[in-house]
């Protein structure tokens, strides 16, 4: 009989758990005395420093399903999974940084969407607001439905019991402090999560006989078929295997213009999750400052979450069968061990007691921290962008704090069903995430268009933004298995390379419409547009009257370019 | 209230330092007495992973003793 938990926790490890809750409950009643209106509570007063900002806007990403499911590409792909950060998020973030960034917070806008609504009109905000609101609920509960699991895996709790605790304490910390203390939750996460994958990371290496041993290891194991050549395996260009494209060249393509400059684009420069973190800092300069500081951790971050996934393959008797196609039951979800496993197996065959503990926080942090920056995203769209815009206007300020109190609770319950629906049609939220990240794309088409052209018309904005995602869907449809069973193979597009040629020909469609729908409407009057399009905003507004004289450190474009330029030496060497 | 007060316990390099110093602790101690470790793991990694963790949160102590931030009194 498979045993019930997969890890032997003992007392240490459950002090060192009850530890992180006792603070993160505790910064949560600390900050609910900084709260006295709307702003402190939906974006923290905008009063945050760079640094802790920067921390949290890669925190809020760092959910415990990018933990996994980047080792999980490490233990499957191997090195081209370096792709995801070094190709797609570090240049989008830098970009955010240096180019979007001074027109979210120099318009004063308190959401995203409210950037749309400024721009654009209704018709493309309320696309936008309710399909953002929708995505972050069903997050929100996979999110939970995967703590549950895990916490079920690791401790033997039932999963309800699971569900309910974790969303309880979400619930209390965001209902108490707002966004602040979700955004120093997420800062105290970031280095709990380091403190439990960089030992992970480094007892690993030294078992296997370190990066040499582990290169040899890989190749042996390529050798006798389990994954693809070792060559593939330990370059991340071309990443054929990623891609499922044949052609080297096409697949290059692919990588550069489907996942870097569309879908992480479209992911890191309009997604509010992210932006929101950014729009609580303290100035403009904090504000810009914010992605590109968040870029630097962000380097790094592969080096702990796909290497584990890299020596899990081939150190861990599962994981290494799983990769040579074998079945193994078992398996944190109970029906065989899959690749995603690949963490919770190196926590069990490498970690003592104390230092399981630290593991084990780690992930159910970021588990938390992944749901909490979904629903806090979520309360301020509720109540800024569809509230106060089409339910219930000119209100006093208390009114929308206590909506956004309100939606919080709301949007947790909602979670907890979500969850438990997830747990029953697993494949359907798979394609329903799927199908969100098609909404991204043309997001970011639609925006750069707008910044920098001022011609382009509201209706423009609104046809753009659906042609766009339509026609993401419809490539998804008719590729071989983006959609599972209802997807119908005409394309011959699996794996990632279906998504990323969704995502190319929604970006594409939205730009070609967008340009023919602004020629034939009449564009916005300019005096309307100053802080939302380039051509139209005075440039004063869009950098602090002492930026020039910080030091290179604390300006935005040299970080960047430093940023940049460890990038590229890092794709070069790997 | 012109008054300049410092962020003190709230200020969020405290609380990362604390927590990341009682964990180095917990290990040392952890290292020190517990006599047994999951099988095939080893309990003198929480020497060094102990070493780490304390050193890193009594850095963020001293950093925000060293540089506290200020905060101004609300307008």
């Amino acid at each position: 009989m498979y045993s019930l938990t997969l890890i032997q926790a003992s007392w240490i490890d459950y002090v060192v758990i009850a530890l992180y809750f006792a603070f993160v409950l505790g910064i949560g009643i600390v900050a609910s005395r900084g709260v006295s209106d709307s702003v402190d509570f939906f974006l923290s007063g905008r009063s945050l420093p760079a640094w802790v900002t920067g921390l949290a806007f890669i925190s809020a990403n760092l959910g415990a399903v990018e933990i996994m499911g980047m080792s999980a590409n490490g233990a499957q792909y191997g090195l081209p999974s370096v792709h995801y950060f070094w190709i797609g998020a570090i240049p989008a973030m830098l970009f955010l940084g240096v180019v979007m960034m001074p027109f979210y917070y120099g318009s004063k806008v308190r959401s995203v969407p409210e950037f749309m609504l400024r721009r654009f009109g209704p018709a493309a905000h309320l696309v936008n607001a309710i399909s953002f609101a929708i995505a972050q609920l069903l997050i929100a509960g996979i999110n939970l439905y995967l703590l549950g699991a895990i916490v079920h895996a690791l401790l033997g709790w039932p999963l309800w019991v699971a569900l309910i605790v974790a969303a309880l304490i979400v619930l209390s910390y965001i209902t108490l402090g707002g966004l602040k203390a979700a955004i120093y939750n997420e800062v105290l996460q970031f280095f709990v999560i380091v403190a439990a994958l960089a030992p992970l990371t480094i007892i690993g290496l030294h078992r296997v006989g370190g990066w040499g041993g582990l290169k040899d290891k890989i190749t042996a194991a390529a050798a006798q078929g389990h994954g693809s050549p070792a060559a593939q395996q330990l370059h991340s260009w071309p990443g054929n295997d990623l891609t499922g494209f044949s052609s080297s060249f096409l697949s290059v393509i692919g990588i550069v213009f489907g996942l870097g400059f569309v879908l992480a684009f479209g992911y890191w420069t309009t997604n509010f999750v992210e932006v929101q973190r950014a729009m609580a800092s303290q100035s403009i300069t904090a504000a810009r400052t914010t992605p590109i500081i968040g870029a630097f951790p962000k380097i790094f971050i592969p080096f702990i979450t796909i290497l584990p996934g890299m020596i899990a393959a081939v150190l861990i008797t599962e994981v290494a069968k799983v990769k040579a196609g074998g079945s193994v039951p078992g398996g944190s979800s109970g029906d065989g061990v899959t690749f995603n496993d690949a963490l919770i197996y190196m926590m069990r065959d490498l970690l003592p007691n104390g230092l399981l503990g630290i593991a084990i926080t780690g992930l159910l942090a970021s588990f938390m921290a992944g749901m909490a920056a979904n629903i806090s995203a979520f309360n301020t769209v509720l109540s800024y962008d569809l509230w106060e815009h089409y339910i219930q206007r000119d209100r006093e300020d208390s009114y929308y704090l206590r909506i956004g109190r309100i939606a919080t609770v709301a949007a947790t319950v909602i979670a907890v069903f979500t969850a438990s629906l997830a747990s029953n049609f697993s494949n359907i939220m798979n394609y329903l995430q799927t199908l969100f990240g098609f909404f991204n794309a043309p997001l970011f088409a639609t925006f750069i268009l707008g910044m920098f052209w001022k011609r382009m018309t509201a209706a423009a904005g609104a046809i753009g933004l659906v042609a766009g995602t339509l026609s993401a869907v419809v490539v998804a449809f008719l590729s071989q298995d983006a959609f599972g069973s209802w997807s119908t193979g005409t394309l011959n597009l699996s794996g990632q390379g279906a998504s990323f040629v969704a995502a190319g020909a929604a970006f594409v469609v939205d730009i070609v419409l967008s340009v023919i729908v602004s020629l034939v409407t009449k564009p916005k009057p300019d005096e309307e547009l100053v802080g939302l399009v380039y051509s139209e905003t005075p440039r004063s507004s869009l950098v602090d009257a002492d930026a020039a004289d910080y030091p290179w450190y604390r300006r935005p474009v040299p970080l960047a370019g430093v940023a940049l330029v460890i990038v590229i030496v890092l794709n070069v060497i790997f | 209230m012109a008054e300049k007060k410092t962020a003190g316990a709230f200020d969020i390099r405290n609380v990362i330092g604390a927590l990341l110093g009682l964990y180095g602790v917990i290990l040392l101690l952890t290292a020190a007495f517990h006599g047994s470790a999951p099988e095939g793991t080893n309990n003198d990694d929480n020497w060094w992973g102990g070493i780490a963790l304390l050193v890193v949160g009594v850095v963020f102590l001293a950093w925000a003793k060293l540089r506290p931030i200020v905060v101004k009194e609300n307008r």
